[in-house]
């Protein structure tokens, strides 16, 4: 008697990305998400989110800054096999999804124009999410300190200061 | 002052909703069916010879489409004037000189085959040091360029492009002078601009003879130009994207198009190609090395009375713009110092270095943050105060000066002298000047110092733009512009301009896409450029849309054309607003008006940067902490507000204050390696250690244009290199001149710890 050879079933991956789930077909080829595949890629190239950004892509700079169960992680840092379950966060999910309302952070940095060239932005603004999230009255220096880790080379830093401040005031917190 | 209705308003920029939503597409972001992926073998040696390549096995790897190396790519040419630079070829010269492309389905595919490509190297003896590169034993990087010295331009600017400061009698100034100073300083610490996106493009193809590129220009237009030069008359479409900044850098770049181009060409597919961060910060463009042996004669009351001295200029393995940049650096050094009599001869030097680019402050600042230390060292001989002495010579409304083109031009411009009082003020200057290498306050081991920087270009009317808007029936204006944005907000600036003209709501001014095949000439926001140059020409355009729609409603009126007046895309007649006839009963809904704008350069009208610092130095540790950054300017008329304050604040970054401080590209001249191409190892400034920054911004109106304004955004960051080291030198006693000042050389200056030889051969 011969045996039927055992088909494997494929290794699937769950993402949760801004609220909806996506799977995933571990695998090399076009259409899969490969083991090696970081976050920040599988964001960009698998689900189009093309907000996350890649600078060093070597977790110095904080361009690719999203929420991981709303705390900021470096997505160019994690592989994507290892956020299975989790709740990701992008940039393209920060505005309400139905009324397209933004962010009051994101209103901010558009009154404020707190930046220049913008391809930090995205970072810049979910790191202060996430800082936001754990403490809605921050003071300047802890800002600082949550923005430390994101580069910025136009130098917009000081308009980022004043957006973000700015909105800790209206939000009557400090 | 006029009260304008969005001139020098805060207005959002236009592209802000899309930055804050992550919407905006930078080119890294952009997909095109059927695309490939294109990457670059780099050369482990600073100097060989390659004997053989073999391609084979990378070639069979299922997903690649194309392996290239110097015996099959297009004979198009790169490098500076004259061309000089295959973009492959049978010779590398510096560590990551490109040996081979390849074209795949994916970027891994693309590393896997380079890893598989073999290469054999006969290693050739490299030369990184300017001055050993001009002996005549060095090895010589081009056969074209005996001695390694590249000729000077005499194409880019005109004939009489400017390679020199030769003028009066320097025997004269000799004679004339209280005090003579000689003196040498360095400015090679080739900081990199290191815009956060790295450096990409996408070609296309159409049969043999269309291209298309979609790239991060910071001029996609003259990108254009440029690249037709290169690679002969085929039809080229340049199409710009968001640039994820450049400071000059990504202005135009061959040497990552044409490799596209080439995998293109060979594949028959679009191909993208975007560099990592390690091969931008490593094989891409620094900042031009700079040293100067100088002499400097000056009189007791601060006049100068001549300025001699030799400027080598290192450009690594190629610069595609060191002549232009010298000829501008030429001009700046006479719009900062009001001199009879001139001997500066700069020399211009190929070495195994990565190549050098154009960034923000265009050869000013690589001259000027060698010549001002040792220009100061004459004002501390004579016991003059720096700001006073900046005062009495950057140039003046009636004097003249020799600009890039070699033309003697007068400057018809404003006298910045308001500006330095104010921001001298601002600064607190007088009170915490305390006179040459003297502390401003010492609390034990901290010592505090103030120092202070002087520049500006002509630029800020170079080249030209051209322009057109378009009115259409319904009240609303297109700009047809070549003009991308790259972070100063210019395309939204522009948009406010033709809104003030045409009083119409800023959201029914539009900018046409960054396609060369739709706009007319633009050369590109460069130069602090974007205000004058390329407002001109868009101003010029909304007035002659506007002439040509009075014309069609003035029958609507039975009056004469210049009796009108518009407003919210209604026409009614100067005072009587009370019959208000929209644009569309005039020209119908069949018809636009087409305004056409052209501006011819204008060197006659200099801007100007003052950079006011005070820096901390912890004796005990060497670190030097810059503790408040005062800027002053007089920019005629304010567009933007925050615009302007985001780019006044950028003179920290971007290869700018901070070179005098921590950034550096550190090179190992054993190997002839970067040793720090990565955002860890190459120091940048975070969140937590800003200085306190202000700025004075006066608005003396300037005969520029309409709205009377000039641009100053490129030139913001290079007065600050030399105003530090004057800060650090004073707060501790000793003179620093060498960039940056890392705590081991301020402990050294300190006899802290053992000095070491100083680079230099004289
Ligand atoms: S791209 Fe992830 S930290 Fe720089
Ligand atoms: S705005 Fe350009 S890097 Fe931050």
């Amino acid at each position: 008697m011969t045996s039927i050879p055992k088909k494997h079933p494929p290794h699937t991956l769950s993402l949760t990305v801004n609220g909806e789930t996506h799977s995933f077909i571990l695998g090399k080829g076009p259409n899969e998400v490969s083991p090696s595949h970081t976050l920040a890629q599988t964001l960009r190239e698998k689900l189009g989110l093309t907000g996350t950004k890649i600078s060093c892509d070597r977790g110095a700079c904080g361009s690719c800054t999203v929420l991981l169960n709303g705390k900021a992680v470096f997505s160019c840092m994690l592989l994507t096999v290892e956020c299975e379950g989790k709740e990701i966060t992008t940039i393209e999910g920060l505005s309400d999804p139905k009324t397209g309302n933004l962010d009051p952070l994101q209103q901010s940095f558009i009154d404020h124009t707190a930046f220049q060239c913008g391809f930090c932005t995205p970072g810049i603004i979910m790191s202060t999410k996430a800082l936001l999230n754990t403490n809605p009255s921050p003071t300047v220096d802890e800002v600082k300190e949550a923005l430390s880790g994101n580069f910025c080379r136009c130098i917009s830093h000081y308009h980022v200061l004043d957006a973000v401040m700015d909105v800790v005031k209206k939000e009557g917190n400090q | 002052m006029t009260d304008y209705r969005f001139i020098g308003k805060s207005t959002p920029r236009k592209d802000a909703r899309d930055i804050v939503t992550g919407k905006i597409k930078f080119i890294n972001d952009v997909t095109i069916p059927n695309m490939l992926y294109g990457k670059v073998l780099r050369s482990p040696f600073p100097h060989a010879l390659i004997k053989n390549i073999d391609t084979a096995e990378a070639m069979r790897i299922p997903g690649v489409e194309a392996v290239l190396t110097h015996k099959d790519v297009p004979e198009w040419m790169g490098g500076a004037s004259p061309l000089h630079v295959r973009i492959l070829d049978n010779k590398v010269r510096y560590v990551g000189d490109g040996v081979a492309l390849v074209a795949a389905e994916t970027e891994d595919i693309c590393e896997e085959a380079l890893r598989l490509i073999r290469v054999e190297y006969e290693p050739l003896p490299a030369v990184y040091d300017v001055e050993e590169a001009l002996q005549p034993e060095a090895p010589r990087l081009y056969d074209m360029f005996p001695g390694n010295l590249m000729p000077p331009e005499n194409r880019i600017f005109g004939p009489h492009t400017l390679q020199e400061v030769v003028i009066g009698d320097v025997d004269k100034g000799l004679e004339e002078a209280d005090f003579i100073i000689e003196g040498y300083c360095t400015y090679e610490n080739i900081p990199n601009p290191m815009p956060p996106e790295p450096p990409g493009v996408i070609a296309a193809w159409e049969g043999s003879d269309t291209l298309t590129v979609w790239s991060a220009s910071q001029g996609p237009h003259m990108f254009k130009v440029a690249l037709q030069k290169r690679m002969g008359s085929i039809n080229l479409q340049s199409i710009g994207s968001p640039v994820g900044a450049s400071y000059g850098s990504k202005f135009m770049s061959w040497q990552y198009v044409l490799p596209a181009a080439a995998l293109a060409k060979a594949t028959g597919r679009p191909v993208k190609f975007c560099y990592g961060k390690a091969e931008h910060l490593a094989a891409f463009t620094v900042r031009l090395g700079s040293r100067i042996y100088g002499k400097v004669g000056m009189k007791k009351d601060g006049t100068v009375t001549f300025v001699s001295g030799d400027w080598l200029v290192n450009t690594g393995a190629f610069s595609e713009t060191a002549q232009a940049m010298v000829a501008v650096g030429c001009g700046e050094a006479q719009l900062m110092l009001r001199c009879r009599n001139w001997n500066l001869k700069p020399k211009v030097v190929c070495t195994n270095r990565t190549a050098s680019g154009q960034i923000r402050g265009f050869g000013g600042q690589e001259l000027k943050c060698a010549l001002t230390p040792i220009i100061t060292m004459g004002m501390e001989k004579a016991g003059l105060d720096p700001v006073d002495f900046f005062k009495k010579n950057y140039v003046k409304p009636g004097e003249d000066f020799y600009w890039r083109d070699g033309i003697r031009w007068v400057c018809r411009g404003i006298d910045f002298s308001a500006a330095i009082d104010r921001g001298a003020e601002t600064f607190g200057w007088k009170e915490k000047w305390k006179g040459w290498l003297i502390p401003t306050s010492v609390k034990g081991a901290k010592r505090r110092g103030v120092g202070v920087g002087v520049h500006g270009n002509a630029d800020v009317g170079e080249d030209v733009s051209e322009a057109f808007v378009r009115l259409d029936p319904n009240g609303t204006a297109t700009i047809y512009s070549g003009l991308a944005e790259h972070g100063t907000g210019q395309r939204s600036s522009i948009c406010k301009m033709v809104a003030e003209i045409l009083q119409l709501p800023l959201e029914r001014v539009s900018v046409t896409p960054t396609d060369s095949r739709v706009n007319p000439f633009e050369l590109g926001p460069v130069g602090s450029r974007g205000t004058y140059a390329i407002g001109s020409a868009v101003i010029a355009a909304a007035e002659d849309a506007k002439r040509q729609l009075f014309e069609r409603m003035a029958q609507k009126f039975n009056v004469l054309p210049e009796e009108l007046e518009t407003k919210d895309g209604t026409v009614y007649v100067k005072g009587r607003t009370e019959t208000k006839i929209p644009w569309i009963k005039g020209m119908g809904y069949d018809s636009t008006c087409m305004g056409h704008g052209r501006f011819e350069p204008d060197f006659s009208q200099p801007n100007f940067m003052m950079i006011f610092t005070e820096v901390e130095v912890d004796t005990g540790t060497g670190k030097v902490e810059l503790i408040r950054v005062v800027g002053a300017t007089d920019v005629g008329q304010v567009i933007d507000p925050l615009s302007l304050t985001n780019q006044l604040n950028g003179c920290l970054g971007s290869a700018g204050i901070d070179s005098a401080l921590f950034e550096e590209t550190v090179f190992d001249t054993r190997l002839g390696r970067i040793m720090n191409p990565n955002m860890i190892d190459y120091k940048w400034r975070t969140f937590s250690e800003l200085p306190e920054m202000e700025h004075v911004i006066l608005e003396t109106p300037f005969p520029s244009h309409r709205f009377h304004a000039i641009g100053v955004g490129e030139i913001t960051p290079s007065p600050g290199p030399s105003a530090v080291l004057m800060a650090v030198s004073n707060a501790i006693g000793v003179r620093m001149n060498d960039y940056p000042l890392t705590p081991d050389k301020v402990l050294r200056a300190l006899k802290k710890i053992a000095t070491t030889k100083r680079r230099g051969k004289r």
